[in-house]
């Protein structure tokens, strides 16, 4: 590699955003010249229209460049029980072609990033997180002397493929058996001489796959993908879409509903996977991991907030609405993290963080909203769920079902 | 004769502002200086036709804005604009711009190392709470350690809840940090030695330590903990050069009815009955005023104006051991054209910000070592800025000049004194290395001025050159400075107080010190406080 | 069923003091030594047929307060009186210190000498309860445990206004700076200094770390001159051996442990034991590991019990030895022109400028130039080190980078070996004839042969950033770790390295809690 600008023909090219292999299409279709930053790398907000997109994801099928994601390949002997002692879930049980969701947190027991592991062979692993997670895992690999780390990031070109219909255009694509791949499961297909993954995964709530090839390999993928799914209606959607999506299915975002425990300057500001409500990740079952001591004790101390969604009363979207118990606006309660209308449930929904000692009384959001740049305030009365707004059964059944 | 209710010695950037305030309050200020220009260390000179240099300092980041804000100093025509980034030289030709904006900058970055592209947001994310830690204190007064003055002790509660209240792991990193070198700072998160050492040469600037000499990381924070705008680490210049700064706040002094004489240095401070009476310049005036307020640094205050016999026993021993050490060396350059500078694009955005020649970790720390032996760095670090390229005012159009700032640079040499052949030798080293970084620089020299320790102690006064009025290590820190006993701004000469860097907070142009000594003075004169006490600008992060 | 209750690992002075304090108080104690005979780098070694050199030099940092509460003297132990320090210089003019008495430095520098040993000496003082107690855990300990802070914050209070102003100024002073202030003569400065820097990765200008080892030296015998136990070192060794065996420890000999036994289950971990290299298992609930907190948690617990940023503070520990030892047999006693007692140390550290420019190499990983040394002769103390009328020579040289840039080649060795003995020969003539058999130790092989981490001597830089409540760094500065079950005792705990015997007895103090 050189390290001289000089050596670029492009005088901006240290300010400039990087490209992925799908930018030649990207491009063409970007059609707002929407675009937006994700580690460095030029990604769509949106091509057309935010809603339009998402509904192709609730309706059809959208392909969303997850290129900047971040992907580190973890192999060796030792990969596993050092994968083990850094994430909170249990390592030893995720079998080979299996992906699982989890978490990591600092010694303090601060949740540093969520992200998916995807076991690819006994030794074998990889791991992606939407923030660079570099020096963390070189931090995680300290006293473990078999095992390697590599980030595939630039290396790897990939795309979340989702939608009722994802499942028929693949099986059109050529991917034999794919209407047999359970949720969270990886199949593997060769590909223009190398291999393909796809794993059934994916940050939309909906069914859905994420499809992974070798980044110079990145274009023809796409094109073969787009040639299957041309009768079935398929379209490139942006962050925004998927945003939207994602809040439908209950699934946390990093900047929105927690910081990154290492990239906060307050430790008051950053969160537990408790507190997140994804305690489901926690296995304390295992004698040890990384902040296990710290999350334990914060189990038994109770928690400061944790995570709710609601239902709010109306149809006025309480984005950074404060949460208090009473109408009044006496007693601070909470604050919301995420919140939209939801057009596939026809209702007013957010993720919050709230006392847990108030969840079973009166939450009150205190919203303020615009009617043609008027700010007007508004009080709302909201609902706890438990289950995500939005959970069709097509996205768990295997085979799906065809829509 | 007249009386005055205060007279200030020396018009740098702290006794103009300790004048304003003073004058705002209400007194009848007149504040002297040697030289036939106003500003200290913060000057805009025209040596060159043409040419504005900021002959000592250069960049502005630690400017309290809130003092900005107070004294009107916009009005009288400051306007400060930040850098993009600076480019950073290594060793074999590598080159690697350290962009302001942590999007470039984090792809930067990882052209070296993912590694250590990733750990640049942490990096950010702790140097952001070590200074907002720190910005907390600058507007207030140190408290005594040793006083059990009701507002001692509520100053000491208020520093230890600040310190509590950031957890428990978090002040163990502080003391860690705060007692660390540089260098091992650094080491816990990169491991690319050529990002490491673009990282910690603010560890380096104005200070007789290395690299690695335990402390350099609390400079390190010194030079990084200013912000403009709430970016925290930004750099930023004064259009019109740093004596903007030094005018605006002489325009201040002037619309409250503060008189400026220049051309007085003092010879002595007039001392009756062991109360400070005034002044005696060195032609020989008297200026008679009700109290004394130094803006020279503490051993020069103490060991040169002031008599030994008017101080208390100890008072002048303390002095002359004041840590003031000279370290640093600068060299402005009028130039006929915009240097090309090898692996920097040629790219307006680059061109906005400075340049830092550096090599490597071992090269910065020989350059410590050469200083250690009494020689200028034969392979210095130097950090450098090209103003006019994006401050119309400051050269002629198509021309431009170059600021200098060279670590290290001793005040004696082992070899005998300096003499104008050393002092050109010392240039010469400079410009040969920027021309191995841009060939045909010397061709673009139209002027060039080299300060050496020597000539910044005989034409600004700071003792040794030193530019922070005195080193930045634990023992001359807060309580400490200048020493302990006497950091509350009021000196062991009664009716004296002092107003310039060798008090808390230290170096710097940020106006802290002359603003906090004003406020002491106000709560002796029993007049209403009219100083700030607080100006912690949000971060980024929006914390404490 | 577990025949022991702690399993102490390590038979130097701290794990000797900690077995024996914990077997007084009615423990069942095992200590495992990997090494053939008790001391770890306070013991002895013999480096050529008939001749040994004691690893240390004296014992100044020792604590009386671990002499009364081991009742060492019952076993016979006893130290010399105040011994010299002479800075050697090469016309034979030594300026030589002991007690509050300079001799062959400037006559106000001698005249100044009292203050400043005075002042010292109270700081020294102040700080006694600090040392002695375990410091707790910033605003996570109960009021009691407080207590400990606010009755050292009241110490220093005591001192005076002024003073305490003075005293909090000093206290990060580089040692340069501390002495400079006071005294002019050149062989004085350097003198000084030796104690503020020796061992450690620094030299007379650095700051922050310098005066904080030196109280802590101050601390002990004579305070912190130069002295050596009655009948030499080993009577040290033997003392703390035999109290050891009194009190019912157990002690096995050449039993190395590869790793300790950390059991885990839904409740969490826990040490159970010990595994020896052998592969023979001994149980325990308690194990307490005098070696250096390196060792301990990177090779003995090992990683993948402990959290990630806790071991890579553990990792980033800064604990690369510094110091190299030198060790001659001779024929005789060498004649120093102008000095006839060399029962004392001797210095070569002739200026500030000379130990700073020696270690200037040492950041580099290059050894040494000019090698500034302190020498003993042991044999003065102890005749039995040497065969009748030989002599052996101990010194301590610095600066020898444990990561040395060539990893200590061949060449590297013998070319800092020469220069050893070239600087030994300027201030001491015709030395090298006496020599009939030598040895150097780098650091690299003071790991080896003493299982330090670094061959650093205080098993660890004692420098703020790993000093008091931090020591070896926080969540491990209690002498409780992460583990259940696991302590330390050794010199990596606080209050640090130097021979001081109170790592050890704090730790006992603790687990006895």
């Amino acid at each position: 590699m050189t390290l001289n600008t000089t050596s670029s023909e492009d005088r901006f090219a240290g300010e400039r955003l990087k490209r992925t292999p799908f930018y030649p299409r990207l491009k063409e279709l970007n059609l707002r010249e929407a675009w937006d930053e994700w580690n460095g790398y030029k990604f769509a907000d949106h091509f057309y229209d935010t809603d339009y997109e998402y509904f192709c994801i609730r309706n059809q099928c959208g392909t969303y460049d997850i290129t900047p994601m971040q992907k580190h390949l973890i192999e060796g002997p030792d990969a596993e029980a050092m994968l083990n002692r850094m994430v909170t879930r249990d390592m030893t049980k995720l079998r080979v072609n299996r992906v699982t969701y989890l978490c990591w947190c600092d010694d303090g027991g601060r949740m540093i990033d969520d992200g998916t592991i995807f076991r690819l062979g006994e030794e074998k692993f990889m791991l992606t997180c939407g923030s660079p997670s570099n020096a963390w895992l070189a931090k995680s690999a300290v006293g473990f002397d078999n095992v390697t780390i590599t980030d595939i990031t630039d290396d790897t070109a990939a795309i979340a493929f989702q939608g009722p219909v994802t499942c028929e255009v693949l099986k059109k694509m050529g991917l034999e058996g794919i209407e047999n791949l359970k949720r969270f499961g990886i199949m593997t297909f060769p590909f223009e001489g190398e291999t393909m993954i796809v794993s059934r995964t994916g940050f939309t709530g909906d069914l859905g796959y994420e499809l992974w090839v070798p980044a110079e390999l990145g274009l023809k993928m796409w094109d073969k993908l787009y040639a299957a799914g041309e009768d079935y209606g398929i379209q490139p959607v942006g962050e925004g879409a998927v945003n939207m999506a994602r809040l439908e299915a209950g699934l946390i975002m990093p900047y929105l509903d927690f910081s990154e425990a290492l990239k906060t300057v307050h430790y008051k500001h950053d969160q537990s996977p408790l507190m997140l409500n994804i305690g489901f990740t926690v296995d304390f079952k295992k004698p040890h991991f990384n902040g296990r001591e710290a999350l334990l004790a914060e189990k038994e101390k109770g928690l400061d907030y944790i995570l709710t969604k609601l239902d709010i009363e109306g149809n006025k979207v309480a984005e950074e609405a404060i949460l208090y118990a009473e109408e009044e606006c006496k007693t601070e309660i909470g604050y919301v993290t995420s919140a939209m209308w939801s057009p596939a449930v026809k209702a007013n929904i957010a993720l919050a963080m709230v006392k847990p000692e108030y969840l079973e009384k009166e939450i009150w959001a205190e919203i303020y909203f615009y009617k043609e740049l008027r700010p007007y305030r508004k009080m709302a009365i909201c609902t706890v769920r438990d289950k995500p707004f939005y959970m069709p059964p097509h996205a768990s059944q295997t085979p799906p079902a065809i829509f | 004769m007249k009386t005055y209710d205060a007279v200030i010695i020396g018009a740098g950037h702290n006794g103009l502002t300790n004048a304003a305030y003073l004058a705002k309050a209400g007194l009848d200020v007149v504040i002297v200086e040697k030289n036939d220009y106003i500003g200290g260390a913060a000057v805009s000179r025209q040596l060159e036709n043409g040419y504005w240099y900021s002959s000592c300092s250069y960049v502005c980041s630690m400017m309290r804005q809130v003092i900005h804000r107070d004294l009107n100093l916009t009005k009288h025509g400051l306007m400060l604009v930040p850098y993009l980034g600076t480019a950073a030289f290594g060793e074999n030709g590598q080159t690697l711009m350290a962009y302001t904006a942590e999007g470039p900058a984090y792809n930067e970055l990882k052209r070296f190392s993912a590694h250590d592209a990733d750990a640049m947001y942490r990096l950010l994310a702790d140097l952001d709470r070590y200074s907002t830690l720190i910005r907390k204190t600058l507007l207030r007064t140190p408290p005594d350690p040793g006083s059990f003055k009701p507002r001692d002790i509520k100053e000491l509660m208020f520093l230890a809840k600040t310190f509590w209240e950031m957890g428990e792991a978090e002040i163990y990193e502080y003391i860690r940090f705060f007692t660390m070198s540089a260098a091992e700072f650094l080491d816990d998160y990169f491991e690319n030695d050529f990002i490491k050492a673009t990282m910690a040469t603010p560890g380096i600037i104005g200070t007789a330590l290395g690299v690695d000499s335990p402390g350099s990381a609390y400079i390190l924070l010194h030079h990084v903990m200013g912000d403009v705008d709430g970016t925290i680490g930004a750099w930023g210049l004064a259009r019109g050069g740093m004596g903007a700064i030094s005018n605006a706040l002489a325009g201040a002094l002037q619309e409250h009815g503060g008189e400026i004489r220049t051309n007085a240095g003092v010879d002595q401070v007039l001392v009756k009955n062991g109360k400070a009476a005034g002044v005696v310049l060195e032609n020989g005036d008297e200026i008679h005023a009700k109290l004394v307020v130094s803006n020279l640094d503490a051993k020069r205050t103490f060991t040169k104006i002031v008599d030994r016999d008017d101080l208390p026993p100890g008072i002048f021993e303390r002095a002359k051991n004041f840590k003031i050490r000279g370290s640093s060396g600068k060299v402005n350059i009028a130039l006929d054209g915009l240097p090309k500078f090898n692996g920097v694009p040629d790219n307006r955005y680059i061109n906005r910000g400075g340049q830092a020649f550096i090599g490597s970790m071992e090269k910065l720390e020989r350059a410590y070592d050469d200083w250690k032996r009494g020689k200028w760095s034969s392979d210095p670090f130097i950090e450098s800025v090209i103003p006019s390229a994006w401050d119309p005012t400051v050269a002629p159009p198509g021309k431009h000049w170059m600021s200098n700032f060279i670590q290290y640079c001793p005040p004696q040499l082992a070899d005998g004194p300096w003499t104008p052949e050393k002092r050109d030798a010392f240039g010469q080293t400079v410009i040969d290395k920027i021309e191995r970084h841009s060939p045909g620089f010397k061709d673009l020299i139209v002027h060039m001025e080299v300060r050496t320790p020597y000539e910044i102690e005989n034409e600004v006064g700071l003792t040794e050159g030193n530019i922070f009025q005195g080193e930045l290590t634990i023992d001359q820190l807060l309580f400490n400075r200048p020493f302990p006993g006497y950091a509350q701004y009021r000196m062991p000469v009664k009716n004296m107080y002092m107003c310039g860097s060798s008090t808390h907070p230290g170096g710097g142009v940020s106006s802290a010190c002359g603003a906090n000594a004003a406020r002491e003075i106000l709560m002796d004169l029993k007049k209403p406080n009219t100083v700030p006490e607080d100006d912690c600008h949000d971060t980024q992060y929006n914390i404490f | 069923m577990s025949n022991y209750d702690a399993i102490i690992v390590g038979a130097g002075h701290n794990g000797l003091v900690c077995a024996t304090l914990l077997a007084k108080a009615g423990k069942r104690v095992l200590v495992l030594e990997a090494n053939a005979s008790e001391g770890g780098l306070g013991a002895s070694r013999e480096f050529h047929e008939g001749f040994q050199v004691p690893m240390a030099h004296g014992a100044a940092s020792f604590s009386s307060t671990v002499l009364k509460d081991l009742n060492l003297a019952g076993e016979g132990l006893s130290f010399s009186d105040a011994l010299p320090t002479v800075g050697l210089s090469e016309d034979g003019n030594h300026v030589s210190v002991v007690g509050d008495s300079v001799t062959g430095a400037l006559e106000a520098d001698a005249a100044a000498y009292p203050a400043y040993r005075a002042k010292l000496k109270r700081y020294a003082k102040v700080l006694k309860s600090i040392w002695e107690s375990t410091l707790p855990r910033l605003g996570a300990g109960g009021l009691a445990e407080s207590l400990v802070y606010a009755k050292g914050a009241l110490n220093v209070r005591m001192l005076g206004r002024d003073d305490m102003g003075e005293f909090v100024r000093v206290l990060t002073l580089p040692m340069r700076d501390l002495i400079d202030e006071v005294f002019e003569d050149p062989k004085l400065q350097g003198l000084l200094s030796w104690d503020g820097v020796i061992g450690n990765k620094m030299a007379p200008r650095s700051p922050n770390n310098a005066v904080l080892p030196l109280l802590l030296r101050m601390n002990g015998l004579h305070d912190g001159d130069h002295c050596v136990p009655n009948g030499g070192m080993n009577a040290l060794n033997e003392a703390l051996l035999s109290a050891a065996k009194k009190a019912g420890v157990t002690i096995r000999f050449d039993a190395p442990v590869a790793k300790f036994i950390i059991e885990g289950d839904e409740n969490g971990q826990r040490a159970t034991g010990v595994e020896l290299a052998s592969g023979e298992a001994l149980e325990a609930s308690t194990i307490v590991s005098s070696a250096d907190p390196k060792t301990t948690f990177m090779k003995l617990v090992g990683t993948r019990h402990l959290d990630i940023q806790f071991t890579n503070r553990i990792n980033r520990l800064r604990a690369d030895g510094m110091v190299a030892k030198y060790h001659a047999a001779l024929s005789e006693l060498p004649k120093i022109n102008g000095l006839d007692d060399l029962g004392g140390r001797l210095l070569i550290a002739p200026t500030f400028d000379a130990i700073e420019f020696a270690y200037d190499d040492a950041k580099y990983g290059e050894a040494s130039e000019h090698p500034v040394m302190e020498i003993t002769f042991p044999s003065l103390q102890d005749p039995s080190l040497a065969p009748d009328g030989k002599h052996v020579m101990s010194v301590n040289v610095m600066y020898a980078p444990y990561k040395e840039k060539s990893g200590w080649s061949d060449a590297a060795r013998s070319a800092f070996l020469g220069r050893v003995v070239e600087t030994l020969e300027k201030y001491i003539p015709g030395i090298s004839s006496l020599v009939i058999a030598q040895e150097l130790l780098t650091p690299a092989d003071l790991e080896a042969e003493y299982h330090a981490y670094g061959g650093h001597w205080h098993h660890g830089e004692l420098s703020l950033e790993q000093a008091l409540m931090m020591r070896p760094t926080y969540y491990a500065a209690q002498y409780n770790t992460p583990i259940p079950g696991v302590y330390l005792c050794g010199a990596g705990a606080h209050p640090g390295g130097g021979m001081t015997g109170l790592p050890g007895r704090n730790a006992a103090r603790e687990i006895l809690k």
